[in-house]
């Protein structure tokens, strides 16, 4: 039998490859707690620990600690109180209305190229002195090249490479995060269980200093917790040792986020895909679709108002056989798409998969099948997410 | 009856001029959870080292290969609604196709049970 990973490479700024695999702070604790790592994103990374299965409807049913510290993660700044430089300047690149992003308040974004690809996808936060950006491991460096060459001199791009990322996901993560105390670390903070869906802000625990989003990748509620490596290691511990809380490895990371219909950049967005191709439309903020004037504009929203040829849509398969990225989609004996994404989902029971296919066969409901090694799997074009979120809204029923 | 091994991590164990293949414990264990198996069609003639079935992991499709020529007789049936028999009884219940052997001397190039636990100790 053979397996078929396939492993990202690295690229620094200058284009050259990284020599070595690297190991982040958390990488004896992972081993200690019986996680098999791999390499990703030029990481040496936990990809499970008892089993995807198991990770995976735990962090479903109870909160789930992910160690994403491979992830970029860039502070956007000028000196001083007035931001509206930085505003404008990342405007410039991304299809947001970062105008109307109040301080503490988060936004999924994309990077975009001069065609209206798709270089990446993120999370940008409006912090009281500049932006806070999170970006994909595997592509930071060359993010970080892109923002220094379209950046103005005056504007201050930071890589905050000694801070890490854990992720904690799932219906107990509030009470969990909750019962260790944090601090707000300013007056207007509220504590972390009051945070919404999509807002973050600065806390203190134990004399380290964090920065909590309540956001995610699984579907779940839950949070994003920026920590130096100097408390890391302390701070994952103390969340693991809560009952509720289990570490779990990026392979139920990647089986969670496809039940959520969240698109993994690398297999779903790519260079070669626009916003709206790639579903992402609302990531087009309205007042930018008005006027335009961010990297790309003129293709995206060309694409925007003729209606894109192909659309990433969701496809339910029968059975338990799996169609994978590459697999080809049919309409008939005509070849309409081609798997982004796909396997078999944990909560779901089935296989459930992402593709790219010819906006004509895209009506929920469609009868199309995906060839895989020979077969024709039968599978139906359905919405996503394929899993009901649970994001927590104040106010809103839950 | 014996049982030989392969480096493809398959195991083979012949009684007579037939024999059942499947993988080991091992290779269950690296692979994770098992979601589905696909079995080759009774009465196909393989080549040894030809890839014959496929066992599925949430994460990955792994090909499963026929450590020596012969004919198949069968895909274990049970495999259809009870995958996860790969997870826990690889080297027993969760057998993977039965053939009838062509070529019985090339049993000869494939590894002992003493040294395929030796070779997996070394990776």
């Amino acid at each position: 039998m053979s397996d078929s990973n396939q492993h990202d490479e690295s690229v620094d700024v200058d284009g050259d490859e990284i020599p070595a695999i690297l190991t982040l702070p958390l990488d004896g604790w992972h081993r200690e707690r019986g996680a098999r790592m791999v390499e990703f994103a030029g990481y040496m990374m936990p990809v499970q620990y008892e089993g995807i299965m198991a990770e995976h409807l735990w962090t479903r049913e109870s909160a789930g600690l992910f160690d994403v510290s491979h992830m970029g993660q860039l502070v956007v700044s000028v000196e001083g109180e007035d931001q509206s430089a930085v505003e404008a300047t990342l405007e410039a690149l991304l299809p947001a209305d970062l105008s109307i992003l109040k301080i503490g308040r988060i936004r999924y974004s994309l990077l975009l190229d001069e065609n209206g690809g798709i270089l990446d996808d993120l999370m940008v936060t409006r912090w009281k002195n500049g932006f806070f950006v999170v970006v994909n491991g595997a592509t930071k460096w060359d993010d970080i090249a892109h923002l220094r060459e379209n950046l103005p001199d005056d504007i201050t791009l930071t890589h905050r490479d000694e801070h890490g990322l854990l992720a904690l996901q799932g219906p107990k993560a509030a009470a969990a995060l909750a019962s260790l105390g944090l601090k707000p670390a300013l007056a207007d903070i509220v504590p972390v269980e009051e945070l919404s869906f999509m807002q973050a802000g600065p806390y203190e625990w134990n004399g380290i200093e964090l920065g909590v989003s309540r956001s995610g990748y699984s579907g779940e509620d839950g949070y994003e917790i920026s920590v130096p490596y100097e408390g890391i290691v302390e701070f994952a511990t103390a969340l693991a040792a809560h009952d509720d809380v289990k570490p779990i490895g990026l392979g139920a990371r990647d089986s969670l986020r496809l039940e959520a219909g969240l698109p993994l950049y690398g297999h779903d967005l790519s260079p070669e895909t626009d916003p709206v191709s790639a579903n992402l439309t609302f990531a087009l903020s309205k007042r930018r679709r008005e006027q335009g004037g961010f990297m790309g504009s003129d293709h995206v929203l060309k694409v925007l108002a003729e209606g894109p040829a192909t659309l990433r849509i969701g496809l339910k398969l029968e059975g338990r056989q799996a169609a994978r990225e590459g697999a080809e989609v049919y309409a008939g004996d005509v070849k309409v798409g081609t798997v982004c994404s796909g396997g078999f989902a944990p909560s779901l029971g089935h296989p459930i998969a992402m593709a790219y296919v010819d906006a004509a066969h895209t009506a929920q409901g469609t009868a199309l099948s995906i060839d895989v090694r020979g077969k024709k799997l039968p599978a139906t074009v359905v919405p996503m997410p394929f899993q009901p979120t649970r994001y927590y809204r104040k106010g809103a029923a839950k | 009856m014996t049982r030989y091994f392969t480096k493809e991590h398959e195991w083979i164990q012949v009684d007579g001029d037939t024999a059942t293949v499947g993988i080991t414990d091992f290779a269950q264990e690296s692979l994770g959870d098992i979601t589905f198996v696909e079995l080759p069609d009774a009465g196909r003639a393989v080549t040894a080292g030809e890839a014959v079935a496929v066992v599925e992991s949430v994460k990955a499709a792994s090909d499963v290969y026929a450590p020596v020529a012969g004919t198949i007789v069968e895909g274990n049936a049970a495999l259809d609604a009870e995958p996860e028999l790969v997870n826990t009884a690889a080297e027993t219940d969760g057998w993977l196709f039965k053939l009838t052997l062509t070529d019985a001397a090339a049993l000869g190039t494939l590894l002992d049970e003493a040294a395929y636990k030796a070779y997996i100790a070394e990776l």
